[in-house]
């Protein structure tokens, strides 16, 4: 890489305290939403983020906006940490940097019309009133939507052509890094490849970074560089993509990989699936030693006194578990 | 086999028959605040008649112990009664949204001290707060509406806070602070315009409980002083000349019909607002 | 082919909406039927009247939606039945989970007393601990652990997917025939939604229940329905068995849902994504429904609705239904 990466995140983290006690209200424990989380985005890349629910993948790419502080732990964007600006300052910044949500009804301003939501962000840039609809209308093309529709409210368009719209709003200000917070979750099968298709072809014509959150590795395949996999607050692999699709190494991503369905009827039946023990552990008492031993099917003793290090295991392929082992999973990759 | 829609008419759900009624019945009122002299044939304040004449059709509503015309009086009475309404709700309103919205919008120390004041306040016996302001200021409607609105805007003050605190929470508003918007715009432009329809259900029901409020005043002899034909003042006269019935019944219906039309219309827009009905 | 009439038929189903109809027909026409112990995957985009078809087939449809056609659960026809019979089906022989388990669990009961509510409800002399047993019996059936400690628990101290489970407890506590379940796994992540369908193929091996899944989502179909019926615009498009339908589909329709499927072992450069939308209600196109968005639509297709083409027990209702086609993945 000559160039700096555009995002550093080092030692990230978050704690949310939990209030209790009977007459005088203090702190009884902590939720530990994100634990410690290091990577770098290069410019134009994509970096597909993985977990379950619950694993902090949300409020990882929240805190990396500064949606909600982070506890600790630096945000360094273009090399400038930004978790120490004044609130002036990351305003400003914000054009930089935008969320693409999960829900498009809830994300959109219901009593406003779709063009009135995209102009919505270009009130802290310099263009004037003009250039403003001109950019909006640029927008409603780039997502592949009709100028009709800009005067249409949300509530009279698809769940489909909403997405769009969010994804319109958030590329107004053509940023250099856009957070996606598991954008097609709330789309019909159909109609994800469609926004997936114009999320890729979005990246090549501007260039911007893409931190994609999923919760399903199917989805984040097509359109990822590389990938990371997140369990109670800590990235537990992290590789190229084509590497960790063909050949994945910690025994979570091989249950995640596990749980996508083929549309293979007779191949999907015939499937040994890897079924995980348990419920995920909560976050307020992780256990000891490496997060994932009470549902890992290859856990051994030293797993619960020894906690694993994310550490590289081949070029570009970084793995936190004691027995990292290449299980192939019979999705090897064609292409 | 034709797809174009039936010429009929789908009745909306939202538009009711009480709903229907309670315009009428605002309507007539409000008509009779603008245009009562035109309506009524005798002057309100005069003696026009004998003393205590049942209804006829000279007198509608027939005369009262000083001998003045009781529907004419009646009538004018709701240019008393409904414009000291509407000033006191939206007075109430705009202080009580204010700093509800602020509370909630804000929290910390400003939310501390508003609720407190809002606690403070809401504490005391609406009725007894409102005599008790109503006489240290002394006698006259206007100073009967500064002790309504004393005692009414912590009503809206709750209902505002409650709204901002769940709006605060919806991700558009979290994509509005996304794309750099400033604390002011966040409120005014994302938070306030969906939380206004509670507030404006619950104000016009509350015209209705300000006229009865302001007639109790009256009929206390807080507010409206003599010979100013207010209802609740009516309402007393006509307690003292109890065997003549009609001289009560010209107020007590005006106040049941007005009171029980914002009633109908509270409900009714509530209705409207609903999302189910559409 | 069977000589007893199947568990569950359907025939013919419309539900209009609007007085008279005015506003459109959202079921125009659907068949199809499941019997014990087998899995019909019901598969559809949103608004194409999947759910709507299903939950009028129970008398669960809105005020103002008008119902016809033949619905028929073990010989006895559904449409028409009067309000008080309906409500003695639902919940004891037919029983009907949703997607949004958060929203179907009343929040200030434990999840314990909910389920035995689900469970007095049909059984009105059965007492509260008796009741409770069973709860609790149900929730080790759905593979809930401990569950003498969850009964006491209230829905929001459950997980999403132990939620789901809760609502597939409730909905077999009294030993239904029918199981229908509406996107049971949609709101829910992946690892989640696989054990989800493991729960319901497991009650279905013990209990021999018929089961009835709604989705969007073909690809959890391909592990466990036995068929799968099409639906597009309010009528079924295409039926058939699941290997069948996978391995050979029939309508173009079916081939782009089942090309939009993200295939891991490709890594493609572009995903296959059927362009447009569904029509809205009241506004279908004229001839075939789909043709605006076909692939390989022809001039008859504008003009004329297709008849439905069968090929064993495999039925498509296309124009040019089995023919491979040019262009579609």
């Amino acid at each position: 890489m000559t160039q700096p990466p555009i995002l550093s995140v080092r030692n990230l983290a978050k704690r949310f305290p939990i209030k209790g006690g009977l007459l005088v209200e203090r702190d009884i424990g902590q939720v530990n939403a994100v634990a410690g989380v290091s990577f770098d985005l290069a410019a134009g890349e994509t970096l597909g983020l993985v977990g379950e629910s619950g694993c902090g993948k949300s409020t990882l790419g929240r805190c990396i906006l500064r949606l909600i502080e982070p506890t600790e732990g630096q945000t360094l964007v273009h090399g400038q940490d930004i978790n120490t600006l004044p609130a002036p300052e990351m305003r400003m910044l914000r054009r930089k940097m935008q969320l693409v949500f999960q829900d498009p009804y809830a994300s959109l301003h219901p009593r406003m019309t779709v063009a009135e939501n995209i102009a919505e962000p270009l009130r802290i840039s310099d263009l004037d009133p003009a250039a403003r609809k001109r950019r909006v209308a640029e927008m409603l093309a780039l997502v592949r939507l009709n100028p009709e529709h800009g005067d249409r409210y949300p509530h009279a368009l698809s769940g489909g052509q909403r997405q769009r719209v969010v994804i319109a709003r958030a590329l107004a200000l053509r940023p250099d890094l856009l957070v996606l917070d598991e954008p097609v979750s709330a789309l019909d099968v159909s109609v994800q490849a469609g926004v997936l298709n114009l999320l890729k072809d979005i990246q090549r014509d501007f260039g911007t970074a893409f931190l994609f959150i999923a919760h399903d590795l199917s989805v984040v395949q097509h359109i990822s560089n590389r990938v990371a996999v997140m369990y109670l607050g800590k990235i537990v692999e992290i590789a190229d993509k084509r590497q960790l699709y063909a050949a994945p190494l910690h025994p979570y991503t091989q249950a995640l990989m596990s749980a996508v369905p083929l549309a293979d009827p007779p191949r999907e039946r015939a499937r040994a699936r890897i079924v995980l023990k348990g419920d995920v552990p909560s976050p307020i008492n992780p256990p000891s030693g490496c997060p994932f031993r009470t549902r890992c099917p290859i856990a051994q003793p030293v797993c619960a006194e020894k906690e694993p290090l994310l550490a590289d295991h081949a070029a570009g392929h970084a793995v936190a578990c004691h027995f990292p082992s290449a299980r192939t999973t019979g999705l090897a990759a064609a292409g | 086999m034709t797809t174009a829609p039936a010429l009929r008419m789908i009745r909306p759900r939202w538009l009711t028959l009480p709903l229907i009624l309670g315009l009428l019945l605002v309507l007539f009122w409000l008509l009779a605040t603008v245009a009562a002299p035109v309506m009524t044939a005798h002057d309100p304040l005069d003696m026009v008649g004998r003393r205590l004449q049942p209804p006829s059709w000279d007198h509608l509503l027939g005369t009262d112990a000083l001998g003045r015309d009781v529907f004419s009086r009646t009538l004018h009475g709701a240019r008393h009664s409904i414009p000291i309404a509407v000033a006191v709700v939206i007075l109430a309103v705009a202080i009580g949204a204010t700093l509800g919205a602020l509370a909630g919008f804000l929290g910390g120390f400003a939310d501390t001290v508003i609720m407190r004041l809002v606690d403070v306040t809401l504490s005391f016996p609406p009725m007894l707060l409102a005599m008790a302001v109503a006489a240290s200021l002394g006698p006259g409607l206007w100073n009967a509406a500064i002790a309504m609105v004393i005692v009414w805007w912590p009503v809206y003050a709750r209902l505002m806070r409650a709204q901002v605190l769940e709006v605060r929470e919806r991700e558009h508003v979290e994509a509005a602070i996304a794309s750099g918007a400033t604390q002011t715009r966040v409120l005014t432009r994302h938070i306030l315009p969906l939380c206004w329809t509670p507030v404006l259900i619950s104000a016009t029901m509350d015209l209705g409980q300000v006229i009865l409020l302001a007639a109790s005043l009256s009929f206390i002899g807080l507010g409206a002083t003599p010979p100013t034909p207010e209802w609740g003042s009516m309402i007393s006269d006509g307690a003292a000349q109890f065997y003549s019935w009609w001289v009560a019944l010209g107020p007590g219906l005006a106040i049941l019909t007005i009171v029980l039309g914002f009633n109908f219309i509270g409900d009714g827009l509530h209705d409207y607002f609903d999302p189910r009905s559409r | 082919m069977s000589a007893h009439p199947p568990l569950f038929e359907v025939r013919d189903l419309r539900v209009a909406f609007g007085p008279g109809g005015i506003l459109g027909e959202a079921v125009r026409g659907i068949s199809l039927h499941v019997d014990h112990g087998e899995v019909l995957g019901i598969v559809g985009e949103s608004g194409s009247g999947k759910s709507v078809g299903m939950l009028a087939a129970l008398g669960l449809h809105p005020e103002g939606a008008t119902v016809s056609g033949s619905v028929r659960f073990k010989g006895r026809e559904l449409v028409g039945l009067p309000r008080r019979e309906l409500r003695a089906l639902r919940g004891s022989r037919i029983a009907m989970i949703f997607q949004d388990p958060l929203s179907s669990l009343n929040p200030v009961m434990t999840v314990g007393d909910q389920i035995a509510e689900a469970v007095r409800l049909h059984n009105r002399d059965l007492s509260r601990k008796a009741a409770l047993d069973r709860a609790r019996d149900l929730l080790a059936l759905v593979a809930i652990p401990q569950p003498d400690r969850r009964l006491r628990q209230y829905p929001h101290e459950f997980s999403g997917g132990m939620r789901q489970r809760v609502m597939i407890a409730m909905a077999v506590a009294n030993d239904p025939d029918l199981l229908i379940a509406d996107e049971p796994t949609t709101a829910l992540d992946v690892t989640v939604q696989a054990q989800i369908m493991e729960v319901l193929a497991d009650l279905k091996a013990r209990l021999k229940i018929g089961l009835i899944l709604i989705t969007h989502d073909l690809g959890v179909l391909a592990g466990h329905a036995d068929r799968v019926a099409v639906v597009y615009a309010g009528q079924v498009v295409e039926q058939a068995g699941v290997d069948d339908l996978f391995a050979r589909p029939g309508h173009p329709y079916t081939r782009g849902l089942i090309a939009s499927i993200p295939d891991m072992t490709r890594m493609d450069d572009r995903l296959f994504s059927i362009e447009g939308t569904p029509p809205a209600l009241g506004r279908l196109p004229q001839g075939c429904a789909f043709h605006p968005r076909c692939t390989v639509a022809q001039e008859i297709c504008r003009h004329r609705a297709p008849q439905t083409v069968q090929s064993g027990s495999h039925a498509a209702a296309c124009h040019f239904a089995f023919q491979t086609a040019r262009g579609a993945a």
